[in-house]
């Protein structure tokens, strides 16, 4: 046995795992129409390389990743692309998303697989390049692309390498029935993963310790291999990447790191079955081991399920009563999210449908006031104080959400889930974390509005500043030129002001040019008032208004006079 | 069809604010029952008038600031105050010091801050020391303990214990006695021995004070069980017991005359085991953090020991509890944990970077 860590804090919720491992995995019919999203991943969703009427067949790419953080996804079925459009996806606030339609001819028939068969003689480079082709993306549930968290680059050579087999969530037996199943498979995963980054020395497979049958399957694959099944009590959340870390080296994950910062890796166990299939089968990921599970349902038990199955055809299958369901939920019941629709596909990502009665989950009762009892804090795997967390989030209180250290929170709900006043703990410090981002992004901009602001002020003082200096300059250059030429005389003044008042004078043409023009303006008023005149009595208005018209024709005609008078004295 | 959006987690624990409440109520037995038995009927009389005065009193401002009754009465959390007020009033008290000491708590100390979970201070302790103050006859005439009655007297049975609390126009007489704490108050120059020799409230003891150890060690039993239901944690009962205990210790001068007393006198006289186990465990008005409350629960021994051993009053629980109380959001501010992934803790004032 090799030594384990506690992590502080955890809950024990009922495990309810035994009534979906009755079975082995089992397979559904194809459903008619998938749903495949093109976002399944972390980072930009892919864009789709077919159009709508191609004929597909399954494990045919339909879409390229976009950029660095994104990945491939593939049509999991045979069939033909009926739709390209947004459709409702799995995620937590019901948003629509793009997603590529396939109607299945129900053939499923593959493309051409080309497996390599020896992958310890293929380069990690090219290794790697087969796992972006095949769309793998972490299928623990935050659905980061492997291709990108396996791509050298390191600050440090990798020395740890984790496989996440805790699932420590109640209800989901994904991972476990995988490893009963497929345990020789998983291990060849692990071994790929090992050769590409390097062989590190220290290779664990972490497991909570109910899951015997689960441990005993891999012991006969792991032997002399250098990998390490490391299993530890169960208790949620083991299965969080921070708290496995601990768990298995004792080492924290400093906050604000990623886990190759400190030489170490994490992979979920159903990815490095994923790789496997990828290398060795030349099989991209287009299925997935899922647990369909609740009371609601009558059958509980693991499928391998298409990516893009709608939930309703897995629902159907397992003889569901929307009367006893509470809800639908993608994920375990404690960091699961929530169903808007029932025709939601499963993704790389879904690790459970859990469709619990309203006994077993029942509606959430009415939250009350925070008493600071603590039990949230005793519960809390990162040590934070919830209580007071809760407290500054109600008042907004950013700086001091930031002081107990609110961005360490992984959201596992472990406090809401022994606070005895029923309060959203978890739903409050998401609220706040993106609360706390706008504002920072909010304060960014503004930050750059300032400094642009700044610097244009600085500029026009700057320009402002060098025509003083140059006005200055000129002011001094005139007075040093009068001093030189000596004191003027007062007859010279004189002088100069009546050359002044001279020039100042027009010349008689420009006179001229001016009267004439003030004489033929006069003619167009006057030409105006006798038009307005005119019309006026054509419409017989009254006669106020035709005596104000002619009153004004009469001025016009004077102003005329007088102007052609002008004229005439100034051509004498 | 469309379901319903609910945010995770989905699951929920047994556990709510009712049943925790419940729990104490029911913690609180052992010692009342050791009050019933040693100093007759007048507890048990507080603790229902207190109460029937706590939740008439709740529902109505409740009414008055508009909010569901029936959903905050449900809580249970003016039946805790209520039953530890009177738990902690003298047995026998005339009704209306029950009465003025409830509404003081439920009222004016709780729900015109904001009722349950707003009060800065203790509720209990806060009507506890506004009649204190007010009516200090009545608050420091205690029954005598059943064993130091004279012969072929008994406490006042339950109906004559009903007539001297609603009728009775003066402190009863005749069944009164000292408390062990008074009587280290009133007795300088006489060394602890002597003391311990002359007062039967001592002689005829087995640890403390006749009746009082027997008090103090119910509350405790009562505390542990609520320690195992991890109602609280131990820090601030244990913390406080050991500052008691030192303080004491320290002071101890041999069982001189000057002595305040030994530390096992007071760990189980007064209201030592009920202020551990279920005055200072008020999450609302105490430190949050267990390093927090580790500083709250031993702030509160110390000031214990000083106003019992100096100060004007024998017993000092209440006083004790309302000046930390006061504290209670300072030790906060410095008490955080450290969090995973952080080399230290910080601090709640700490000002972000610019």
């Amino acid at each position: 046995m090799r030594q384990t860590w506690v992590t502080p804090g955890g809950v024990h919720p009922p495990e309810n795992k035994d009534q979906s491992l009755t079975q082995p995995i089992g397979s559904l019919p194809i459903p008619e129409k998938l749903v495949v999203p093109l976002g399944q991943h972390i980072g930009a969703p892919a864009i789709a390389c077919v159009t709508v009427g191609d004929r597909v067949l399954k494990g045919q790419k339909i879409a390229d990743p976009a950029g660095t953080i994104s990945a491939a996804i593939h049509a999991p079925t045979s069939g033909t692309v009926t739709a390209i459009e947004a459709r409702p996806v799995a995620h937590s606030s019901g948003m629509n998303a793009l997603c590529v339609e396939i109607t299945s001819d129900g053939k499923d028939q593959w493309i051409d697989k080309s497996g390599i068969s020896d992958f310890e003689h293929t380069s990690p480079k090219a290794l790697l390049s087969i796992i972006t082709e095949a769309g793998i993306a972490g299928m623990g549930g935050a659905g980061f692309p492997t291709s990108v968290k396996l791509n050298p680059g390191f600050k440090r050579p990798i020395d740890t390498l984790i496989i996440n087999a805790t699932e420590c969530e109640p209800y989901i037996t994904a991972d476990d029935s995988l490893i009963r199943e497929r345990a020789e498979e998983i291990v060849e995963g692990i071994g790929i993963l090992s050769h590409i980054l390097g062989n590190p020395h220290n290779i664990m497979i972490g497991i909570e310790n109910n899951k015997p049958e689960a441990i005993k399957a891999l012991e006969p694959h792991t032997k002399d291999t250098g990998i390490n099944v490391v299993s530890f009590p169960a208790k949620y959340p083991s299965g969080g990447e921070k708290q496995l870390i601990y768990i298995l080296t004792g080492k924290e994950l400093p906050s604000g790191n990623i886990p190759a910062d400190i030489g170490m890796l994490c992979v979920n166990i159903g990815t490095t079955h994923a790789i496997k299939r990828a290398v060795v089968d030349g099989e991209p990921l287009v299925s997935r081991v899922t647990t369909m599970t609740g009371e609601a349902c009558e059958i509980n038990r693991n499928y391998d399920v298409l990516i893009g199955t709608p939930v309703e055809h897995l629902l159907k299958h397992n003889n569901f009563d929307a009367q006893r369901c509470s809800r639908v939920i993608m994920g375990g019941p404690m960091m699961g999210f929530s169903l808007t629709s029932k025709q939601i596909p499963i993704v790389k990502t879904t690790n459970c449908i859990l469709a619990p009665s309203i006994e077993e989950i029942p509606h959430n009762e009415p939250a009350q006031p925070c008493i600071r009892c603590g039990m949230c804090a005793e519960a809390c795997p990162a040590s934070l104080l919830p209580q007071q967390l809760l407290w500054y989030s109600q008042a907004k209180d950013h700086e001091r959400l930031q002081s107990h250290n609110l961005f360490d929170c992984i959201e596992c709900g472990a406090c809401s889930y022994v606070c005895p006043s029923n309060i959203p703990l978890v739903q409050h410090y998401r609220s706040s974390k993106s609360d706390i981002k706008k504002a920072q992004e909010e304060k960014v901009k503004s930050t750059q509005a300032r400094e642009r602001f700044e610097f244009r002020q600085q500029r026009i003082e700057l320009a402002e500043k060098e025509r003083e200096a140059k006005r200055a300059a000129r002011r001094e250059a005139a007075k040093q030129a009068k001093a030189s030429s000596g004191t003027d005389s007062m007859a010279d003044i004189v002088a100069a002001a009546q050359a002044r008042t001279a020039a100042k004078k027009t010349s008689p043409e420009q006179e001229l040019a001016k009267l004439e023009r003030a004489v033929s303006s006069a003619e167009m008023r006057v030409q105006k008032a006798q038009d307005k005149l005119d019309t006026a009595s054509a419409n017989s208005e009254t006669d106020e208004k035709i005596n104000i018209l002619s009153a004004a024709l009469s001025g016009a005609q004077q102003k005329l006079e007088k102007a052609k008078t002008r004229l005439a004295e100034h051509s004498n | 069809m469309a379901f319903k959006q609910v945010t995770s987690p989905h699951a929920h624990g047994a556990q709510n604010t009712a049943k925790v409440m419940q729990l104490v109520v029911w913690a609180t037995i052992p010692g009342l029952i050791a009050l019933t038995w040693h100093f007759g009927w007048g507890s048990l009389i507080n603790v229902v008038l207190a109460s029937i005065t706590a939740v008439v009193s709740e529902a109505l401002i409740l009414k008055m600031r508009n909010r569901p009754v029936g959903f905050y009465l449900g809580d249970y959390s003016a039946v805790v105050t209520a039953v530890l007020l009177g738990l902690a009033l003298p047995p026998l008290c005339p009704w209306w010091v029950v009465v003025v000491g409830t509404l003081f708590s439920v009222v004016i100390a709780k729900q015109l801050f904001g009722g349950l979970g707003y009060n800065p201070f203790n509720p209990a302790m806060v009507g506890y020391v506004v009649v204190l103050i007010s009516f200090p006859v009545e608050m420091t005439t205690w029954v005598a303990p059943l064993a130091l009655l004279p012969e072929g007297v008994a406490h006042p049975d339950l109906l004559e214990s009903l007539r001297l609390v609603f009728f009775s126009a003066s402190p009863m007489d005749g069944v009164t006695g000292a408390t062990p704490l008074d009587s280290f108050k009133h007795t300088a120059g006489l060394t602890v021995d002597q003391i311990y020799q002359q007062d039967s409230l001592f002689s005829q003891a087995m640890l403390a004070g006749v009746g009082w150890e027997w008090v103090n060690l119910g509350f405790l039993a009562g505390g542990i069980m609520l320690l195992a239901r991890r109602v609280f944690t131990w820090h601030g009962p244990v913390a406080m017991l050991v500052a008691l205990a030192l303080m004491s210790l320290i002071f101890w001068d041999s069982g001189s005359s000057q002595s305040p007393g030994s530390p096992l006198m007071h760990l189980l006289s007064g209201a030592s085991m009920i202020g551990a186990f279920f005055i200072l465990t008020d999450p609302v008005s105490s430190a949050v953090s267990n390093r927090g409350r580790l500083i709250y629960g031993a702030l509160i021994g110390i000031l214990i020991f000083i106003i019992r051993a100096w100060g004007n009053y024998p017993d000092a629980v209440a006083f004790a509890v309302l000046l930390a109380n006061f504290t209670a959001p300072f030790i906060d501010n410095y008490t955080l944990p450290r969090t995973y992934g952080h080399t230290d803790r910080r601090k709640a004032t700490e000002r972000l970077d610019d």
